[in-house]
């Protein structure tokens, strides 16, 4: 998130969609309602009436997967009523900035699209520049191929009869949200979006956040206490984790090097972006000290300058490899995996497709296991239809402690790292998940110390000093995160002063790239220093006043709790809305929130643009950097229920990669599929419903798999609620209870009816009794072109109404034997 | 400062103030018998703090410990800035999950072709394990492509998890992986 929870509540106006807040977040709606008790406007766009539209002032539902449609249907009206703030709009984005000639969109593609390997060549995806280098500006915003211009053109097809016939949405409630949430287009009034599956879950979901984000811009909601484009996150560390690690990113969003980089100069070389703006911060420049300070926490006195720090060592992916669960699947699939570690997850339930992913277990030499219950990944071999005879994977199920067993941070949606204490020791054989991490490490690294083998150096020469009497001690590990000083420091480059070695670096500005220091993380560091655990504060003082509470843990970057906080300011460092300043320049320096960087605002002598990450310094309306276009577009969802995407001939995402598989199964305007799907979760289960299918109070709650369904459908079908009825989709079926409901209603899609099922996810196999099996059984094994995230909310299936099928006389599945 | 009473506190205020002048000067009437049955499940319980483990909203939780050291209570807390005492349904049961009959307790290996769990030690699995990770890697290792390029990876084994461990444990747990070669790491948030 860009924003904290706690300052949502300064909101004129929350947007979410996307997203059941009320349901899956439901302690953030504490502060949705505490806008709305201020006066603000809630509003709900969602293909379901749920709890959080039982909260709204105006709810407008949609057809799953057409946000960037109802979307850019938004940013029509905000431009052709001119509502954008132009002042931000102006300085604060790259609307003004000449696209190249060669830049084009036809009928659905971008220029420079291949369709043979359905991706795109960018080259023409860039803005013309000046004799300097610096990107040419028409501040009058009238140059036909300025960004405004060509934002203008594009989504001129939006119109509101086009965009209804899409989305299902009436044109009233269309118009509804329009007015409401341009009212936040005034520099005293701010609105915030906020989303989350709903959003990402889809072969065009990169696309629709980017939308949302150009709303944003164009109402200058950016930066703004109750304002931001706002990512709820699911798992409670899930943030942390991701800064931490993915196949492509190394900790804080260092890119995986790939073959083509060779040496870390090359590295350097191909990612730190550059700018002939000396307006603009760039702060990527930097990234040549974040690699060197990596190295050196990963292989200590070992990374020296000789041996490039030990970059070799690094696993280098092939040029154009992409090894995101999808294809981590397919190739395990595919026979090309022996081994798997799978460390509290269950994707046996979780992954789309699941019974690709279970078939895919079969495959394995061996799979190791670590969770707190047995699960539906760790005995996928007494699964529905395996034969455990005929399975060799062998299984290592390792039990793990659970979050009060152990200490340690964890980094919440707004960027706000906690340190939770350990309340008990672990129960019976357990181990904190860190400690058997350890345990691994060190017997397989004794093992190549012993014997040999490929490569042992990067095992051998790993730094790894965290244990005091075989159990790893984490604050050492947090204060190996923060980073140290490696040598004595007469004189930093940043502050002239002196620093010890073997102390902690106050922040990341004092990391270098010769390596004299390290640091695994460096937008973690700040967190951990000689002034002791940052995490750890519970101080509760909130001096801004808009829901700061700046004392209370950490948050990254150096504790800034509003990202982009500059754009929050006039050109003069003035706040737009002074009842609700985030930061002010008070004539030498920046008070209140810590500022994007100390230099003056970008109208004073010295002053700097406001989107410091950017090499532009300025947001961008036009975004060249993702896979499938610089201007979100709407495509169809891969299954869907209508021939032609009414806005061109692309019926789904040109660059989205699709599988082909012999289980990779999917339809498009089917008769035996004729209904939308879409999965989602209840406040009772946990994602795959591991942690919470054991508890009895929960599961007394919420026992068993259903699919949620209209009145009018159920009618067609001849259903009633609580008539067990029968899903299927192209790639497996299932069985689920019957809900009938008023939540869901029929959409009216270019002038015929699409019937939309919903179903949770949380359920699996093994436990409870008779609690059904998951979704994904039915879900699509694709994802959006950018991040690969799995199309889980918009599918096909069938809803048949079934005779109660015989009980199937299988042995309980085996009680897990007790400590 | 909220003049909100919860039990905790009217416990903190009265263990410095006389009850009975306390309840008259906030104006309200908790019956004696329900603060005592109330207080009863955790007098003398020790606190911890902790935050929630399962959404993204990190809400603050309390975890009571008896003498001995176990956890007997979890409730919300009131001092949390996000949650201010709150919890969901889910919060609200982490009692339920960390004091849960079913969790396990002992390392578990099933072995090829095999119909049951069969209990290990932790020193049997670890080492074991070890050799399999071994015997994949030096099986799969690629030190240069086809290109020539040096690449130093293993494509063989894959490793997924995860978004409920904690920072420092995320740090070890992708350290271990990429000094290994692995470039299959993934996790939740790819979902």
């Amino acid at each position: 998130m860009t924003n904290q929870w706690t300052d949502i509540g300064q909101s004129d106006c929350v947007l979410i969609f996307g997203s059941n807040c009320a349901e899956n977040h439901p302690i953030a709606m504490k502060w949705v309602l505490r806008a709305k008790e201020k006066g603000g406007t809630i509003i709900h766009v969602d293909p379901r009436f749920t709890r959080t539209s039982a909260k709204a002032d105006i709810y407008a539902p949609l057809r799953s997967g057409t946000d960037v449609a109802l979307l850019g249907g938004m940013i029509k009206y905000l431009l052709e009523k001119d509502m954008i703030f132009k002042d931000y709009v102006l300085h604060y984005t790259n609307a003004a900035f000449i696209v190249n000639e060669k830049y084009d969109f036809k009928d659905g593609l971008f220029s420079g699209y291949n369709s043979e390997k359905r991706v795109y060549d960018k080259s023409s995806w860039v803005f013309e520049k000046d004799e300097k280098g610096i990107p040419k500006r028409d501040t009058t915003l009238q140059h036909p191929r300025c960004v405004y211009q060509l934002l203008k053109k594009h989504y001129a097809r939006y119109d509101l009869d086009t965009v209804s016939s899409i989305t299902g949405t009436p044109k009233a409630d269309l118009i509804k949200v329009y007015e409401a949430y341009a009212a936040t287009g005034k520099p005293d009034k701010v609105g915030t979006i906020l989303y989350s599956m709903g959003w990402t879950q889809h072969t065009i979901g990169s696309q629709i956040i980017r939308t949302g984000s150009i709303v944003q811009l164009l109402l200058g909601n950016v930066g703004m206490a109750g304002g931001g484009v706002n990512a709820m996150r699911g798992e409670s560390n899930v943030q942390g984790v991701t800064d931490m690690y993915l196949f492509h990113i190394l900790p804080g969003y260092l890119p995986s090097p790939n073959a083509s980089h060779d040496s870390v100069a090359k590295y350097n070389e191909v990612f730190t972006p550059k700018t002939a703006d000396p307006m603009s911060v760039n702060w990527w420049a930097n990234r040549p000290k974040y690699i060197a300070s990596l190295l050196k926490s990963f292989f200590g006195e070992n990374a020296t300058k000789e041996n490039d720090f030990g970059y070799g060592w690094l696993p280098k992916l092939d040029v154009g490899q992409n090894a995101s669960w999808l294809y981590l699947f397919d190739d395990m699939f595919n026979g090309k995996i022996s081994g798997f570690i799978c460390l509290g997850m269950n994707p046996a339930c979780s992954s789309p497709n699941a019974d690709k992913a279970r078939k895919a277990l079969e495959k394995l030499d061996w799979l190791v296991d670590i969770d707190l219950f047995e699960n539906e990944t760790s005995s996928f071999w007494k699964g529905p239809g395996m034969d455990p005879k005929k399975i060799k994977t062998e299984v290592f199920l390792l039990p793990a402690a659970s979050s009060v067993e152990k200490e340690g941070s964890i980094t919440n949606s707004g960027r706000v790292l906690q340190w939770r204490y350990k309340a008990q020791e672990p129960i019976g054989d357990t181990k904190p998940d860190g400690q058997i991490v350890h345990e691994l490490y060190v017997r397989v690294r004794d093992l190549y110390a012993k014997e040999g083998g490929i490569l042992p150096d990067p095992i051998l020469k790993l730094k790894w000093d965290y244990a005091k009497e075989g159990k790893v001690d984490f604050h050492t590990v947090a204060k190996e995160v923060n980073g140290y000083f490696l040598e004595d420091i007469a004189e930093h480059p940043v502050d002239k002063k002196a620093y010890k070695k073997g102390t902690l670096v106050p922040t990341f500005v004092y990391l270098l790239a010769d390596g004299r220091t390290s640091c695994g993380n460096w937008i973690y560091s700040g967190s951990y220093t000689e002034a002791g655990n940052m995490t750890a504060r519970r101080d509760k003082s909130d001096p801004t006043g808009v829901g700061l509470f700046s004392k209370w843990g950490w948050s990254w970057p150096v504790n800034r709790r509003i990202i982009y906080n500059r754009a929050s300011v006039d050109l003069d460092g003035n706040p737009w809305d002074p009842k609700r300043a985030v930061i002010k320049w008070d004539g030498t320096k920046w008070v209140g929130d810590v500022p994007d960087g100390p230099a003056p605002p970008m109208g004073l002598t010295g002053g700097k643009y406001p989107f410091i990450m950017k090499p532009d310094g300025v947001a961008s309306i036009f975004g060249p950097g993702l896979a499938d276009g610089p201007f979100p577009e709407h495509y169809e969802p891969l299954e869907c229920p209508i021939e032609k995407n009414p806005l061109s001939s692309q019926r789904v995402n040109p660059a989205t990669p699709i599988f082909k598989g012999e289980l990779d199964k999917f339809t498009t305007c089917d008769p035996k599929f004729p209904f939308v799907a879409t999965t989602y979760r209840l406040a009772e289960h946990w994602q795959t419903g591991l942690m919470t299918r054991y508890q009895p109070w929960l599961v007394e709650a919420e026992p068993q798999m259903f699919v949620e369904l209209s009145v009018e459908l159920a009618k067609l079908r001849g259903i009633k609620s609580g008539d067990r009825v029968t899903i299927a989709s192209p790639r497996g079926k299932m069985w689920a209870v019957a809900m009938v409901t008023n939540r869901i209603k029929p959409f009216n899609v270019a002038g015929q009816t699409v019937h939309l099922v919903g179903m949770t996810w949380h359920y699996g196999w093994l436990v409870p009794k008779d609690g059904g099996d998951s979704s994904n059984i039915l879900t699509p094994s694709i994802g959006d072109a950018n991040t690969l995230i799995p199309e889980y909310k918009v599918f096909l299936v069938n809803v048949m109404k079934e005779e109660r099928p015989k009980v199937e006389k299988k042995p309980e599945p085996k009680a897990v034997p007790k400590k | 400062m909220s003049m909100k009473i919860t039990r905790r506190t009217f416990l903190k205020i009265s263990g410095a103030t006389t009850a009975g002048t306390l309840m008259g000067g906030l104006g309200f009437d908790l019956s004696p018998a329900e603060i005592y049955a109330q207080e009863l499940r955790i007098k003398g319980a020790k606190e911890t703090t902790t935050v929630c483990c399962y959404c993204s909203v990190g809400c603050g939780v309390i975890v009571h410990t008896d003498a001995k050291g176990k956890v007997i209570n979890t409730e919300g807390d009131p001092d949390h800035p996000i949650s201010e005492g709150s919890l969901c349904a889910k919060g609200m049961a982490l009692y339920q999950l960390i004091t849960n009959k079913d969790r396990l307790s002992k390392v578990l290996y099933r072995a090829p072709n095999s119909s049951k769990w069969e209990t290990k030690s932790w020193n049997w699995a670890l080492s074991e394990i070890a050799k399999r990770i071994k015997k994949s890697r030096d099986a799969s290792f690629v030190e240069k492509n086809d290109k020539g390029q040096m690449v130093n990876r293993t494509n063989g084994i894959a490793a997924v998890g995860s978004c409920h461990i904690n920072n420092e444990e995320a740090w070890l747990y992708g350290k271990f992986l990429r000094s290994l070669g692995l470039v299959y790491i993934e996790h939740e948030a790819r979902l």
